[in-house]
Parts: C-alpha cells; sequence; structure tokens
C-alpha cells in the first residue's frame, strides 16, 4: 500500500518536474530560434553554433515533453489517456487545460518532424510549418499554469513570468530585425 | 568512378547566414556583404562529407549540391 | 523626342513588300489589310523551316535563334506565347514604336507563333505607361482573329521584362526574375511550356510567312540577316527609331537621324546593360562589326555621346539608376551595385577618395560578376567596365581632380518614376 503510494508520489512528481523542465526548454528553444534568425553568435563562436544549439535544445525538449507526458499517461490520478495526449480536448478531467498541452505537443511534433525532413520537404513547406512553433509556445504556458494542483504556487509563477518575459524579449528582437536585402532609397546620383 | 560534384547557392534564397562559410571555407568564402562565394571547382572527395553538412545547415537551404555545373552560371554569364 | 517611321531601303523586287514599319498608317485593320496582306495558310512544319532557313534571331537583346526556341516549346504540351513588349530599357523605343505603328503585323506574328508551337493561351505583355496598352487593344479588338489574345500590363521596371520575371508576373507574383531549375520554354506561365520572343521578333515572324526566306535573307549580312528597329539617342538632330537592314553603317544611321550636333566621342550601344566603344562612324550595325570595339547589337538602343559631355558622369548616372532598378532578391546585386554607384559617383563628382573609389572597382567587379538570379548586375558590370575602358582618360582627369567636359546636361535618359512590382 505505501509503496505504491511512493511510486504514484514519484510519479507524481515526476509528471510535475518534467513538465516545468519542459518549459525551460521550449522557451530557451524559443529564444535559439530568434537568436539564430538574428546572426547572434556567442563571443567569437562562429554562428552556426547558435543554429545547432538551438536545434540540440529543441530535441532536448522533447526529451523531457516526452517524460512528462508518459509520467502523466502512467499516472492512474490524472485520468490521462493515450488518446487524450495527442487529440485535443478529449481528456476527461481538465480537459480544456490538458487539451492546449495536447495541442502544444501536435504542434511540436509536426515542427521536429518537418525539420528532421526538412532537405525532403523543401524550404517553402517547411518554413511555413516553423512558424506553428510559434503558436506552441504559449499553448504550452497556457497549459502549464491551468493544470496541476499548484498551479498558484508561487516559484512555478515565478518560473512562468520568466519565460514569458524571455520570449517577450525575444519576439521584440526578432519583430526589430532590419529588413534584408533593403536598402533605404537614396538617389546616388552626382 | 564518381561523377564530379558542385556547390552552388540560390542567391534568391541566400540570406547571408554564413554558416557554409564556417563550415566549408576551403571553398566558401563570404563577400564583403557576407554572401557567400562559392569556388568555381567541383567539391574533391575529402570535402564531400563537410559539402552535405554545409547544406543541410543552411538555414534558407540556399546550398545545392549537384551534379553538374549551376545551369544558372551559364545563363547569367551573359 | 520625335519619332521617324523610315522606309526600308527598297531593293529591285522587294519594292512592293514592307518592313517593320509601314510606309504610311497601318493602324487600322483594313489599313494594314491593304499594304500587307493576309499572311498565307501553310502548315506549323514549314513556317517553322521558313525561320530555321531564315535565319532570324531573337530581336529582344539576347539574339537566340527564334527557330530553335520555337521548336524546344513545341516540344511540349499546351504550350503558352508571351509576347514581350515591356522595353524596360530607357533609351529603347522601338517596340513602343513598333506597337504603335504596327500593332497587326505584331498580333499576326504572336498567332503564327502560337500556330507554330500549338499555344493554348497567347498573352501580350506591355508597359503600365503610355499609350502601349490602349493600342494594342483597340487593333485585338478590331479583328475578328485575335480574340483570344489577352492583354496584360506590367510595371515599369527595367527587370519587369526578363523572360523569368514576366512568367512571374503574369502567374501572380512579383515582376521580378526567379530561380526556377527550369527555364520559361519547359515550364513557364501555369507551368506550361512558354514561349517568351520580344514584339520586334513576332512581326519578324509574321513577314517571313509573307515574303518568304529568300525575302528576308536579301538584307543584313550572311551570318546576321535582316532587318533590324534601332533607337537613336543622344546628340543627333532628330532622334528616333530606324529600321534598317544589319550591316548598315553608323554614319548612314547617324544621317537618317539629320546628322550629328557636335561631334561624337563615343557611342553607347545595346541600352543599360551594354557598353560603350569609342565613336566611329566606320562601324556598322552588326555584332560582327562591333565585337572588335567590344560591344554587341543587343537590342540596338544607340546613344551618342558628344564631346562637350562627360562619359564619367553619364556612366555614373546610369549605374545609380541601374542599382536603384535592383530586384533586392539577391545580396551581391542590392549591395554590391549600390556600392558600385557610390564609388563611381565619387569619381564623377571629382570628390576626394576618388582614386580609392576606382581602385575598389575591380574587387567590387569580381565580388558581383555572375553571383545574382538574372543577368541585371552582370549587365551593369559590363557597361561599368566598357566605360572605363572607353573614357580612361577621363576618369584619370577625375582622379587628378577635374572633369574636362564643358556640359554636364544629361544625356542618358534616366527615368525617376519609381512604380511597384505587382
Amino acid at each position: 500500500m505505501l509503496a505504491s503510494n511512493s511510486l504514484m508520489n514519484a510519479d507524481w512528481y515526476l509528471m510535475r518536474a518534467s513538465g516545468v523542465v519542459s518549459l525551460i526548454l521550449l522557451t530557451a528553444t524559443f529564444v535559439m530560434g530568434i537568436a539564430t534568425f538574428r546572426r547572434w553568435r556567442p563571443g567569437k563562436q562562429p554562428r552556426f553554433v547558435t543554429a545547432s544549439l538551438h536545434r540540440s535544445v529543441a530535441l532536448l525538449s522533447v526529451l523531457f515533453v516526452g517524460a512528462h507526458v508518459l509520467s502523466a499517461v502512467v499516472d492512474p490520478d490524472a485520468v490521462l489517456g493515450l488518446v487524450a495526449v495527442v487529440v485535443p480536448f478529449t481528456a476527461g478531467r481538465s480537459a480544456l487545460w490538458v487539451g492546449l498541452g495536447s495541442l502544444s505537443i501536435d504542434l511540436i511534433a509536426v515542427v521536429i518532424v518537418t525539420s528532421l525532413l526538412r532537405a525532403r520537404i523543401g524550404a517553402r513547406a517547411w518554413r511555413a510549418i516553423h512558424w506553428a512553433a510559434y503558436a506552441s509556445w504559449p499553448l504550452a504556458l497556457a497549459h502549464s499554469f491551468g493544470t496541476g494542483t499548484d498551479a498558484s504556487s508561487l516559484w512555478l509563477r515565478a518560473v512562468g513570468i520568466s519565460c514569458v518575459a524571455a520570449v517577450g524579449s525575444a519576439v521584440v528582437w526578432r519583430v526589430g530585425a532590419p529588413r534584408a536585402k533593403h536598402l533605404e532609397p537614396t538617389v546616388v546620383t552626382p | 568512378m564518381s561523377k564530379s560534384m558542385r556547390l552552388s547557392v540560390d542567391p534568391i534564397r541566400c540570406d547571408a547566414y554564413g554558416h557554409c562559410a564556417e563550415l566549408l571555407p576551403e571553398l566558401i568564402e563570404l563577400d564583403e556583404w557576407g554572401y557567400p562565394m562559392i569556388a568555381d571547382e567541383a567539391v574533391p572527395e575529402q570535402l564531400r562529407a563537410a559539402a552535405q553538412t554545409a547544406v543541410a545547415a543552411c538555414p534558407r537551404l540556399a546550398l545545392r549540391l549537384t551534379r553538374e555545373a549551376s545551369r544558372r552560371a551559364a545563363r547569367t554569364a551573359a | 523626342m520625335s519619332v521617324l517611321a523610315q522606309e526600308t531601303p527598297t531593293r529591285g523586287t522587294r519594292l512592293q513588300l514592307h518592313g517593320l514599319l509601314p510606309p504610311r498608317s497601318a493602324e487600322r485593320y483594313e489599313d494594314f489589310l491593304s499594304l500587307y496582306g493576309r499572311a498565307p495558310r501553310s502548315t506549323a512544319e514549314d513556317l517553322l523551316l521558313a525561320v530555321e532557313q531564315s535565319g532570324l534571331a531573337g530581336r529582344g537583346g539576347a539574339g537566340f535563334p527564334t527557330s530553335r526556341k520555337l521548336r524546344a516549346v513545341r516540344a511540349g504540351r499546351r504550350a503558352v506565347v508571351v509576347a514581350n513588349g515591356t522595353e524596360g530599357e530607357p533609351a529603347s523605343h522601338k517596340d513602343k514604336v513598333l506597337m504603335r505603328l504596327n500593332p497587326h503585323l505584331v498580333i499576326d506574328g504572336a498567332l503564327l507563333a502560337a500556330e507554330v508551337v500549338c499555344a493554348r493561351r497567347v498573352i501580350l505583355a506591355v508597359g503600365r505607361d503610355g499609350d502601349a496598352a490602349s493600342v494594342m487593344q483597340a487593333a485585338i479588338d478590331a479583328r475578328p482573329d485575335a480574340g483570344a489574345i489577352e492583354l496584360t500590363t506590367v510595371p515599369e521596371r527595367f527587370v519587369a521584362g526578363e523572360e523569368s520575371a514576366l512568367v512571374h508576373h503574369i502567374n501572380g507574383g512579383e515582376a521580378k526574375p526567379t530561380y526556377a531549375s527550369q527555364r520559361v520554354f519547359e515550364a513557364g506561365v501555369g507551368g506550361r511550356p512558354t514561349l517568351v520572343a520580344n514584339v520586334e521578333t513576332l512581326a519578324n515572324l509574321a513577314l517571313l510567312a509573307r515574303h518568304g526566306t529568300e525575302w528576308f535573307r536579301s538584307t543584313g549580312t550572311e551570318a546576321e540577316p535582316g532587318s533590324v528597329l534601332a533607337t537613336v539617342g543622344g546628340c543627333v538632330r532628330m532622334p528616333g527609331v530606324i529600321e534598317a537592314p544589319i550591316g548598315t553603317g553608323v554614319s548612314e544611321l547617324l544621317a537618317r537621324c539629320g546628322g550629328l550636333t557636335e561631334p561624337a566621342q563615343a557611342y553607347l550601344i545595346g541600352g543599360y546593360s551594354g557598353a560603350w566603344v569609342p565613336a566611329d562612324d566606320r562601324l556598322m550595325l552588326s555584332n560582327a562589326s562591333l565585337a572588335s570595339s567590344g560591344g554587341s547589337l543587343g537590342a540596338r538602343a544607340l546613344v551618342v555621346l558628344g564631346e562637350g559631355s562627360c562619359g564619367v558622369l553619364e556612366t555614373a548616372r546610369v549605374i545609380a539608376y541601374m542599382a536603384g532598378q535592383s530586384a533586392e532578391q539577391c545580396g551581391p546585386c542590392v549591395f554590391g551595385l549600390r556600392t558600385l554607384a557610390a564609388r563611381m559617383s565619387v569619381i564623377a563628382r571629382v570628390q576626394p577618395g576618388a582614386a580609392e573609389a576606382y581602385g575598389h572597382l575591380s574587387r567590387l567587379h569580381r565580388q558581383i560578376a555572375r553571383r545574382g538570379a538574372c543577368a541585371h548586375p552582370d549587365g551593369v558590370l559590363r557597361f561599368a567596365a566598357s566605360a572605363t575602358q572607353v573614357f580612361a582618360e577621363e576618369f584619370s582627369a577625375h582622379l587628378a581632380g577635374r572633369c574636362t567636359a564643358h556640359s554636364h546636361a544629361p544625356v542618358l535618359p534616366v527615368p525617376t518614376s519609381r512604380g511597384d512590382w505587382r
């Protein structure tokens, strides 16, 4: 009795922890993506390192999202079927908040798969789908706030706010990018 | 006998990220505005793998590795 | 600018066979028919053979053998014909004049080309400004056989008439060149094999169908047969468009334009992506003759630069214009041409740093050459390189601190309207 209780507890903690780490990693992925676009380089490192980091952090977040989902499915308390993981808004309890997570995972999965097969699907299709990444993050954030029993705890809110701040700054950074291949129409006539 | 491979860049897609020149400095250098200038020669056997890495790494998928010389080269040479 | 309609030089049996520019008004269909008659019915293969034997080459500037182009498109299915009357080159007016004076010859040519390549669609593309659109539409409406021709107008940009740009615009995009893996003769309008032909080339096709190969080859040279339309501008008394056999001497051309208003120092031949050649009225209007001076016919836009003008200044002005005409798709073109324009401006204005700017030119050349998706930057480089050769003395003077010209009034026309890309 006590042993299975501890297991359930452990699983519950794993689900919570991996969820938080996932959100942080997804935030980091988002920021690294913008950094790649903005041609940022850490010190004197070559710029492809930034792109490489973006890819690595993305794959790492997939791992933690995977652990998060698995532990949620295994947890009898959470009442989350495998179907509800990928089909949004079909979970029994807290269908809305869990559904947001499901939707986020769906988008992340599509982005990851298309990125791994980028050369096959062509640049235009890849780019269009990659924009879906922008939607996956707010969905993950909303999911994190809506689900779980410590959604209102101070530390989770602090993490959430930091992530929002990071993404907000990254968005401003993205939007502020100068137009590529464009020069102001100054007339250079003698 | 392996066919000769050539690198070419789609100049419209290219956005001067510069990753290709970092990954394959033997064949690609950047002009003064950050755009790649590709050596007008076949990719030697020992650089094939690096070339493929560079092609995969381009954020815009602008770099291409093809069997023959880019037909654009012939067209814009006029 | 005044416009001349010059009669084709009459030669024996060619007395009643008219050329590209009609001897009198031919805008009304009845008047056109009374001068030119209808094209005799013949099979596509026969017409194709006639084109092949005639040696007709494209009149839009590239000079590609027309029969090869026709064959390539004919090999495809459900082809499209695009008659290119956009003429984005500011120094060239021949297409506009041809369409205004002989719209029906152009339409006939387009319809004949459509028969040869078995085209399902015929599109006529003209520039947005001016009256070409209304004139051609009126001509299309005035005849029973041209109902299927679609008229489309294109932004007034230098590169808008480039074949991939034109096709892209017709397909709903911007009038900017593309970097497709297939040329337009394989996949163009709607993905179909597309023949993009200059309106003067098509008009020649219509003449060929009527007058035959022998007639066509009776003028011009053995290697470059036929007559062409040339736009002559600059320091001549009566600038305009002239129809003349290939191989006509420049002296005769200038005489037909009323002669020079001042002695000439150089000719710009082939428009703004062409080349300067030193003034020499023994030169002839043919690729063979011009090659020795580093020039080529191109679209036969000829501008004469008088001795009192400054070749460096004119070149700098045009390069600034051409830099602004970039489609802004390729880095080396956007930044390279702008830098080139800035350097040339410093040299033209005899500003401090001119020597350094001049030294930068060859490095710029290497960084720009063949690195764009279209030929625009290469055309500018060619134009600039010819200037440094032909005006070498003037460049030296500028680098030494003075301009030797008497007049800085602009000679080469540089349009200021910018228009958009759709």
